[in-house]
């Protein structure tokens, strides 16, 4: 537990809560605009999984990859911010990021839609997944969270 | 066990965030939304809905088409007739490329109650094609030698003619003398005189004339009629369209087939009241790029541009025209122009003004072509208040100077740089488009238009409005005023060409300016080469 306060707890807190913010505010913009959806960036889908996100997008099913995708992004983004089943938060982190890098992946040859720097097999998505690895394996709740709570019995009783 | 402070801030300290990001993010957006809303309910634009169809009941109309090459082929499609090489072909694409949907929307195509029963073609090749591929149990067709004995034979209600230019007036005027109902292709004429000669016969006649201008069904250009009346662009002083083509056929060199000779095309019929010379298979496959057949791009896709927006301005017969171009991107032999420029004047052109000294009146309208580069310049409207950019899709940008925006321009709720209006009826629907030049009519808004999210031929809607009026009366869209208008305005554009001189139009008079020792229809005829041969020079 002495390592408990360390400046690398602390640096592990801030990537945490620096993604729970990135991801809140994305599932928060597309909560509030009804009329986003995935459409188009699941059309224009490139590489080696092109097929499989194609298939979402008959009519029914893209309605609840939208819904669906929101409901992960403020997930991901509630729980990283807020410390608690922060580990169930970074494993869905990991499975939207995975999915976001593999309908655009930097593979040389595909061309890069609505891209703002130059990639090549490395992206954003690719990086901040691993960030979300990280982040399962040193959760930091207990530190900074509702989980540092827990040592109150009423609290630790709630939440198991 | 008692809280502390210090537990407190550590267990809860991430609500602030969550709260600072979640009231972020939906102040944006609602924001946003609302700033939207604000300019809709201001700009108040209605996009159209598609004409509702009576029906076409009864006996099957009995269709015969006159000229069964590329477009004759297209047209008998958007009327239910399909050869079975193009289905053969289209699966092969369909194979190749599973997003293309051309073959599933043809089957999807709702069924016309036509008759397809006769065809006019002097290529005994494409003849016995339609034939082939047409005649079933249901559907008995016969062909015809020529057209006049297909008009005369009384077996034919209504005639599509997709010939050259130079035999739509000869056959159109026929068939409107029998009571034979017409669907011409554009240009309506290939001359002056044949346009009132065309117009005193539709006139005349009970029969139903509608020109081919298909893009009158598209749905985005009903919209934007209803855009300018209501004067959300404010007053339009030019307005810019073009023509933008680099590959072999947009500039009319189809393919020759080996087959075609002196015994299995009928020239004499192929030429008509052209020049006479002996059988030449690149005149007539390639008809497009002579004087003697076709109209060149100021008779060929000039048109297309002026009639999408006469459709939308209802702006008629130019004051006045002048066009410059020449042969520079393909000296092959042709002698109509690949790179053309006209300018026609429209000085009292006046659709309201939002300036409070009203100083506006006048129009310029600017063709721009060229056959040897395919950049894509975008349609505009250019207006003292917005922009806007016509096509499939409608776009529309605020002007920085605008008078009527003043106040949601200087509070930063609009901005000249972002669209205030977008339409595009297809959003939710990528095409495949195969060729180059498909996707050049795709981007006017040639090809397709969208009726519910659902892709459709724009001229299986532009033959059936045809058929339903020959059914159920009313009026066509494209009838013989708007046809008179663009054919007369074509004209103009290619004897202004020759003549290297402003032709004008006086309106009263209903005919064009005259000019002395000028025969304007033997100008625009001739095989000389521009403004040599036309004028002595004083």
């Amino acid at each position: 537990m002495k390592d408990k306060k360390s400046s690398k707890t602390y640096t592990v807190i801030v990537l945490r809560v620096l993604i729970g913010w990135h991801f809140l505010y994305e599932g928060i913009v597309k909560l509030y605009n009804p009329e986003w959806t995935a459409y188009g960036y699941l059309a224009s889908a490139q590489g080696p999984f092109k097929p499989v996100f194609n298939l979402m997008l008959a009519d029914s099913v893209v309605s609840m990859v939208d819904a669906m995708n929101m409901a992960a992004l403020i997930f991901v983004g509630v729980t990283l911010l807020l410390g608690v089943f922060e580990r169930a938060g970074a494993l869905v982190g990991i499975g939207l990021l995975a999915l976001y890098y593999l309908a655009h992946p930097p593979f040389p040859g595909l061309a890069q839609i609505n891209v703002e720097g130059n990639y090549w097999f490395v992206n954003k998505n690719l990086i901040e997944m691993v960030a979300c690895m990280v982040l399962l394996q040193f959760p930091t709740g207990h530190v900074f969270g509702i989980q540092a709570l827990t040592k109150y019995p009423q609290i630790k009783k709630k939440l198991s | 066990m008692n809280w502390t402070r210090r537990d407190l801030l550590k267990g809860l300290g991430g609500l602030p965030i969550l709260g600072a990001v979640w009231w972020a993010g939906a102040a944006k957006t609602v924001g946003q939304r609302k700033e939207r809303s604000e300019i809709l309910e201001t700009l108040d634009i209605q996009p159209s809905l598609p004409n509702t169809f009576q029906g076409i009941g009864g006996t099957p109309i009995r269709v015969g088409i006159i000229g069964f090459g590329i477009r004759g082929e297209q047209l008998c499609r958007a009327l239910g007739f399909a050869t079975k090489d193009w289905i053969k072909s289209m699966e092969l694409e369909v194979q190749e490329n599973p997003s293309n949907k051309v073959l599933e929307d043809f089957y999807n195509q709702e069924r016309l109650n036509v008759h397809m029963a006769g065809v006019c073609d002097i290529f005994d090749f494409r003849a016995n094609k339609a034939l082939e591929s047409f005649a079933s149990v249901d559907n008995t067709i016969r062909r015809y030698a020529d057209y006049s004995e297909m008009i005369q034979s009384g077996e034919i209600d209504a005639v599509v003619i997709a010939t050259p230019d130079h035999w739509h007036a000869p056959m159109a005027i026929e068939a409107l003398n029998h009571g034979v109902h017409v669907y011409v292709e554009k240009p309506m004429t290939h001359n002056v005189q044949e346009t009132y000669d065309l117009r005193d016969a539709a006139l005349n006649s009970d029969a139903v004339f509608a020109v081919g201008h298909q893009h009158r069904q598209t749905l985005s250009f009903k919209t934007a009629e209803d855009i300018i009346k209501k004067g959300t662009l404010g007053h339009i002083s030019l307005i810019q369209t073009s023509t933008n083509r680099n590959d072999d056929n947009g500039a009319w060199n189809y393919e020759i087939l080996n087959h075609a000779n002196e015994n299995n095309i009928n020239w004499e019929q192929f030429l008509g009241n052209a020049p006479k010379v002996p059988f030449n298979a690149n005149h007539f496959f390639r008809w497009r790029k002579w004087w003697a057949y076709g109209s060149g791009l100021s008779g060929d896709l000039l048109t297309h541009d002026y009639d999408r927006l006469n459709c939308v301005l209802n702006m008629g017969i130019p004051a006045s025209v002048m066009a410059s171009g020449g042969v520079y991107t393909h000296n092959d032999g042709r002698n109509v122009p690949d790179v053309l420029q006209v300018n026609m004047e429209f000085p009292d052109f006046y659709l309201g003004s939002s300036q409070r000294d009203k100083k506006e009146r006048g129009m310029t309208f600017c063709y721009s072509a060229t056959l040897g580069n395919s950049f894509n310049r975008p349609t505009l409207l250019m207006g003292h208040d917005a922009s806007m950019e016509l096509g499939n899709r409608l776009t529309i940008w605020p002007d920085q100077a605008s008078s009527k925006y003043k106040t949601l321009l200087d509070t930063g709720k609009m901005n000249p740089r972002i669209p205030i209006y977008q339409y595009d009826p297809a959003i939710n629907h990528p095409d495949a488009v195969s060729s180059a030049t498909s996707q050049y009519f795709a981007d006017k808004g040639l090809m397709w238009t969208y009726v519910n999210g659902k892709r459709v031929d724009s001229t299986f809607l532009h033959m059936r409005e045809w058929l339903d009026t020959i059914k159920n009366g009313g009026k066509v869209s494209c009838g013989i005023k708007e046809g008179f208008e663009e054919a007369i305005s074509a004209h103009m554009a290619g004897i202004s060409y020759k003549l290297g001189k402003k032709i004008e139009w006086d309106a009263n008079k209903q005919a064009l300016e005259p000019i002395e020792g000028v025969d304007f229809d033997e100008v625009l005829l001739s095989n000389e080469p521009p403004r040599n041969a036309f004028i002595e020079v004083a």
